[in-house]
């Protein structure tokens, strides 16, 4: 399992989420790897989800079953209640 | 520990602003002044913004502009900026935007440390409201130094 987050320069925003990520996979006790990355390196094959901003995912070409889109970056609590839907689904 | 990188210096205050190339304009100023980013780097950042749209607003009104390393940055640095009245930044969900942090990292490393503090204020929203609120730079100044 591996999970990008991604953000449109991949080292600051993008960074982040990937922190956020990591916390939240601790919490739900769920082991993957997890990198940022920038728009232009997240292709479908790279990663088995991708986490962005609404902004940036109308533009990715990441298939949506492979994608969890955020309103807010800073927001773990969304994060978590989107992450835990997408492992109780795959 | 923030308050390294955001002093009396790199913080400031404005009432408003006409659009969001001057708020990101205006709070490169203090990187320029001491180097640590040339012109090119706020170039590249909005070059990219009106490529993919505001990439950088990260919350509600909360935005940390930044681009990559050999666009235009020296030395690591952060800049705060506060503009009361809000400005857009076209970002559907999070404007207006009342706080732009300008980032500059020299690297993909280097800022990790100041990224992990910032997103701990950026996360605690009863501190955020203050700074949002703030009159003055000390008043920012008082809680970035708890981080």
């Amino acid at each position: 399992m591996k999970i990008m987050a991604v953000c449109g320069s991949g080292l600051g925003s993008s960074f982040m989420v990937e922190m956020n990520i990591k916390k939240v996979l601790k919490k739900l006790n769920i082991d993957a790897e997890v990198t940022h990355a920038d728009l232009a390196s997240a292709i479908p094959d790279e990663a088995d989800l991708f986490v962005m901003t609404k902004d940036l995912a109308a533009s990715s070409g990441i298939p949506s079953a492979k994608l969890i889109v955020l309103n807010n970056i800073i927001d773990i609590n969304d994060l978590e209640s989107k992450l835990a839907e997408y492992f109780k689904i795959n | 520990m923030l308050s390294t990188w955001l002093t009396t210096q790199t913080i400031n205050i404005i009432d408003s602003v006409d659009d969001w190339k001057q708020a990101i304009r205006l709070s490169a100023v203090p990187l320029l002044e001491e180097g640590i980013i040339s012109p090119d780097y706020i170039q590249a950042i909005y070059h990219l913004h009106e490529k993919i749209g505001p990439y950088y607003v990260l919350a509600p009104g909360i935005a940390m502009p930044h681009a990559r390393p050999e666009e235009g940055v020296n030395q690591l640095g952060l800049s705060m900026l506060l503009v009361k009245n809000g400005v857009k930044f076209n970002s559907i969900e999070n404007d207006p935007v009342y706080l732009i942090t300008l980032l500059a990292a020299p690297d993909s490393s280097s800022h990790l440390q100041m990224l992990t503090e910032l997103a701990e204020l950026f996360s605690a929203s009863d501190e955020m409201q203050k700074i949002f609120k703030a009159q003055t730079v000390d008043d920012i100044l008082t809680v970035v130094k708890q981080y």
